[in-house]
C-alpha cells in the first residue's frame, strides 16, 4: 500500500491525478538534471534475472550507485534487438517464472529509496500486443512505471501504442539508429516523448571497448529539446564521459551490469561500484563541458 | 462439389494465357496491370495485392503484416521496396531472372499426371513438379529472384536463415553462382539433423553459422540472421526464404514464387482447357503454397488448401507446441517483424513448434496466408507426423517419385480431402521438394517402430 503511493509518486502518477495534469517522471528527472548541469545514468537490467527477489537488491544497489533512470526488461522468448548477454538474462528470467503479471507486481513492489527514479520497461511488442495495449499501459502506469521503450515497434506501428500512453501519462520512447535518415529523424522526434534512445553503433546490444565516431556524428545531427540518450555498448567510466562530451543527455548501460548479475559474484557490491563510475565519468565530463 | 467453368470464362482465360505468353514467361504480380486485374478491382482485397504504391507501402494484409522491425532496419527495408519497385519491371533485371530461372534452375517443371495416385482416390490429380527444380525444391526460385536483385542493389553479402537446409542450400547456390560473400544461420539441433545439407552448402563456399541460442532450431536461426543484419545492413541482402517476415518481404518472396502457379495455370489449360478444382500444398511459412495460390486467388471456382504440420497431435505443452500449425489453432500476434499468427503462450512468449519435418517446423506463418485464411480464400488444414510419413512411402511406392516430407503433407491431405468431398475431380498438388534429404529421418523413423 504505502509502496504503491511511493511508486505512483516516484513517477509522477498519483491515484486520483487526472492524465492531463501528470508530469512525466522521465521529463522531470532530466530536467531536474539540466538544472544542475548534469547528465543522466540510465541502467538496465532484466526483471526476474535471477529472481525476482534479486531484482529488488539489484534495483536498490544501482540507485545507490546514482543511477537516474533504472530500464526493467520485461523478457521475451525472441529478443531480435539483444545481444548474447541480454539474451541469456531473458532466458534466465524466464525460466525463473517472469511473465507479464509477475513483471508488474515486481515494478510495483520496488523500493528506490528517497530518491525519486523513474523506472521504465523495455520489451517486445508481442507481450504488449497480446496481454492487449490499452491493458497494457493502464498496468505499467498502475505498477509506476514512467514510460515504454520497444525496440521492435517503429513509429509507423506504433500509433494505437502511443494513444493510450499518452492517455495514461506515459511516456513512449523511440530509437534513432545511425541509418535513421535525416526525415526519418524528425518524424521519430515528433513521436517521441521522455527521452530518444539513439543507438550508438549498427549492431544489437552488447558492451564494446570504445565509443565510434558513428555515435557523435549522430548525436551532432539528432537536434532536439527531447533529452537524448545514447546506449548500445558502453560498459565504462571513460566511455560514459565520452557519450556525455559529444552531447548526449544520459546514458545507457545495460549489458556490462548484467555481465555482473550472470557472474553471480558479489553482485550487489559490484553494480553499485560500477553505477557509480559510470556516473563519475558523466559528472566528470558535464564539469568540463559546462 | 464442382463449379464448372463457362465458356465465355474459358476464352478469357485462354485469351489472357495466350496474351501472357506473348509477353513472355517472366511477370511478376503486380508489375502489370492486365485486363483482369481491372476488370477484377476485388483482386486487391483478396489477394492482398495491392497494385497501387499507397496500398503497397503499408504492406499490410487485412490486420496482418506491416514492419515490426528494430529501426536500424527500416531504411533497409525502405530502400527494398524501393529497389523492388524499380527492378521489376527492369527488362534486363526480368531477362536475368528467365535466364537463371530456365538455365540454372531448369523450369518450366512438368505438370506431371499421376495415373496411379488418381485412380486411388477417384480424382485427377496432377502433381507440380517443383522437386525437379535444381537443388530439390522449390526455393531456388525466390533465391535466383532475391539474389540478382541485391546484385542489382549493390550489395555483395547475402544471409539468409535455413531450417531443414533447402533454403540454405538455394541461397549457397545462387550465392557460389553471382559471387557473394554468404552466411547462412542454422539452429545448432538442426545441423546435427541435417548434417548433409549443411556439409553441402560447405562445398558451396557459404558459411554456416550454428544458432545456439534459444531453441536452437529455425525460429532462433532467424533472430541470428535479423542480428547479422542490424550489425551488416550496409553491404548485405537478408534474403529470407519464406512469405514471413516484414514487408516487402512477404511480397517479395510471394511474387517470386509465383512462377509456380502461373505455370500450372498454363499447363493445366493446356491440358485439361479448365482451371482445376482445388490446389493443394503444404505450409510452413507458406512460400510453396501462396507461390501456387496467388495465380489463382481471384479465381473463386478453384479451392486453395494449405496443409501445415499437426506434427505429433494438435496440442501444447507449457514451453512448445507438438505442432506447427499456426493457421490451424495459432493466435494473432508479432513474430519476426510481422503481424500474423503464432504459436504463443497466454502472454505472447512464442512456442517451439514441432514436426517430423524440419522445412514446416515454424511458430510463425506468412501474414497473407494469415489473411486468406481468416478470410476464407485459403482453406486451412493439418496432417499429422504420421499421415505424412505414409504419403511420403504412397508416392514412392505408387508412381516412383520420393516427395518431401514436406510435400509429403499436402499428399496426405489427398485422403483426407477425398473424404472430406474437397477435392473435387481435378487437383493439383504441389510436390514442393524431393525426398532425399529425408532418407534419414524416414529410416530412422521405421527402424524405431
Amino acid at each position: 500500500m504505502s509502496s504503491k503511493m511511493e511508486a505512483g509518486l516516484r513517477s509522477g502518477i498519483g491515484a486520483g491525478v487526472k492524465a492531463e495534469t501528470r508530469i512525466s517522471g522521465i521529463s522531470e528527472k532530466f530536467a531536474e538534471l539540466k538544472g544542475r548541469g548534469e547528465g543522466a545514468l540510465i541502467s538496465y537490467v532484466m526483471a526476474g534475472d535471477p529472481s525476482p527477489e534479486a531484482t529488488r537488491d539489484i534495483v536498490s544497489a544501482l540507485a545507490r550507485g546514482g543511477t537516474d533512470i533504472i530500464e526493467l526488461g520485461l523478457p521475451f522468448s525472441d529478443p531480435v534487438a539483444d545481444g548474447p548477454t541480454i539474451q541469456a538474462a531473458g532466458q534466465r528470467a524466464l525460466a525463473a517464472g517472469m511473465d507479464t503479471e509477475h513483471f508488474f507486481e515486481l515494478v510495483e513492489g520496488l523500493d528506490t529509496g528517497i530518491v525519486r527514479i523513474p523506472l521504465v520497461c523495455m520489451t517486445y511488442f508481442n507481450l504488449v500486443f497480446r496481454y492487449g495495449i490499452e491493458k497494457f499501459v493502464t498496468g505499467s502506469a498502475k505498477a509506476g512505471l514512467s514510460g515504454l521503450i520497444i525496440p521492435d515497434l517503429p513509429v509507423e506501428e506504433a500509433s494505437e501504442l502511443r494513444e493510450s500512453c499518452e492517455k495514461h501519462g506515459l511516456d513512449l520512447i523511440f530509437l534513432i539508429a545511425p541509418t535513421t535518415p535525416g526525415e526519418r529523424v524528425k518524424k521519430v522526434l515528433d513521436r517521441s516523448s521522455g527521452f530518444v534512445y539513439l543507438v550508438s553503433r549498427l549492431g544489437v546490444t552488447g558492451t564494446s571497448s570504445k565509443v565510434s565516431g558513428t555515435t557523435k556524428e549522430l548525436l551532432a545531427r539528432v537536434e532536439t529539446d527531447i533529452p537524448k540518450a545514447v546506449g548500445f555498448g558502453v560498459s565504462n567510466g571513460s566511455q560514459a564521459a565520452e557519450i556525455r562530451k559529444a552531447g548526449a543527455d544520459g546514458v545507457i548501460v545495460g549489458s556490462a551490469f548484467i555481465k555482473i548479475i550472470e557472474s553471480g559474484k558479489n553482485v550487489n557490491e559490484r553494480l553499485e561500484a560500477l553505477a557509480k563510475e559510470l556516473k563519475n565519468g558523466i559528472l566528470e565530463a558535464s564539469r568540463k563541458g559546462e | 462439389m464442382l463449379i464448372q467453368i463457362s465458356k465465355s470464362e474459358l476464352q478469357n482465360q485462354n485469351s489472357r494465357i495466350n496474351r501472357e505468353k506473348r509477353q513472355g514467361a517472366i511477370k511478376l504480380t503486380g508489375t502489370t496491370t492486365s485486363e483482369s486485374q481491372i476488370k477484377n478491382p476485388g483482386l486487391e482485397k483478396i489477394s492482398g495485392q495491392e497494385t497501387g504504391a499507397k496500398a503497397e507501402a503499408k504492406g499490410k494484409y487485412g490486420k496482418y503484416g506491416g514492419q515490426y522491425v528494430p529501426e536500424v532496419l527500416m531504411p533497409a527495408l525502405e530502400e527494398l521496396v524501393e529497389g523492388y519497385e524499380r527492378y521489376k519491371n527492369d527488362p534486363g533485371f526480368l531477362k536475368e531472372l528467365d535466364h537463371y530461372l530456365k538455365d540454372f534452375g531448369g523450369r518450366e517443371t512438368p505438370l506431371y499426371f499421376a495415373r496411379n495416385l488418381s485412380k486411388k482416390y477417384g480424382a485427377k490429380i496432377y502433381l507440380k513438379r517443383e522437386d525437379l527444380v535444381h537443388g530439390g525444391a522449390h526455393k531456388l526460385n525466390n533465391a535466383i529472384g532475391q539474389a540478382i536483385l541485391a546484385k542489382y542493389m549493390g550489395k555483395t553479402r547475402l544471409i539468409a536463415e535455413t531450417g531443414a537446409g533447402q533454403h540454405g542450400t538455394a541461397t549457397a547456390m545462387v550465392g557460389a553462382n553471382m559471387g557473394f560473400e554468404t552466411v547462412v544461420y542454422m539452429g545448432a539441433k538442426d545441423i546435427k539433423r541435417q548434417q548433409m545439407n549443411a556439409y553441402r552448402m560447405e562445398l558451396m563456399g557459404t558459411e554456416v553459422r550454428a544458432v545456439e541460442s534459444g531453441s536452437k532450431t529455425l525460429k532462433d536461426a532467424i533472430n541470428e540472421a535479423l542480428r547479422d543484419w542490424v550489425t551488416n545492413v550496409e553491404n548485405t541482402h537478408y534474403l529470407i526464404g519464406s512469405v514471413v517476415g516484414p514487408h516487402p518481404y512477404p511480397m517479395i518472396v510471394r511474387d517470386f514464387q509465383s512462377v509456380i502457379g502461373r505455370e500450372i495455370k498454363e499447363q493445366i489449360m493446356e491440358k485439361e482447357g479448365r482451371l482445376p478444382d482445388s490446389l493443394i500444398a503444404c505450409a510452413g511459412g507458406g512460400s510453396n503454397a501462396m507461390g501456387m495460390f496467388h495465380p489463382f486467388t481471384e479465381a473463386r471456382e478453384v479451392r486453395l488448401i494449405a496443409v501445415e504440420a499437426g506434427g505429433k497431435a494438435l496440442k501444447c505443452t507449457e514451453k512448445a507446441a507438438l505442432h506447427s500449425a499456426s493457421l490451424c489453432v495459432g493466435e494473432e500476434g508479432v513474430l519476426h517483424g510481422a503481424r500474423t499468427k503464432v504459436l504463443q503462450d497466454s502472454y505472447g512468449q512464442i512456442l517451439e513448434s514441432e514436426s517430423i519435418s524440419a522445412g514446416l517446423d515454424y511458430s510463425g506463418v506468412g501474414p497473407e496466408l494469415a489473411y486468406l485464411a481468416d478470410n476464407g480464400r485459403v482453406t486451412a488444414r493439418y496432417v499429422t507426423d504420421d499421415e505424412a510419413l505414409e504419403a511420403f512411402h504412397e508416392l514412392s511406392r505408387l508412381e516412383g517419385i520420393i516427395p518431401a516430407l514436406e510435400s509429403s503433407h499436402a499428399l496426405a491431405y489427398l485422403k483426407k480431402a477425398a473424404d472430406a468431398g474437397e477435392l473435387g475431380e481435378l487437383v493439383v498438388v504441389n510436390l514442393s521438394g524431393r525426398g532425399d534429404k529425408d532418407l534419414e529421418t524416414v529410416f530412422s523413423q521405421m527402424k524405431g517402430a
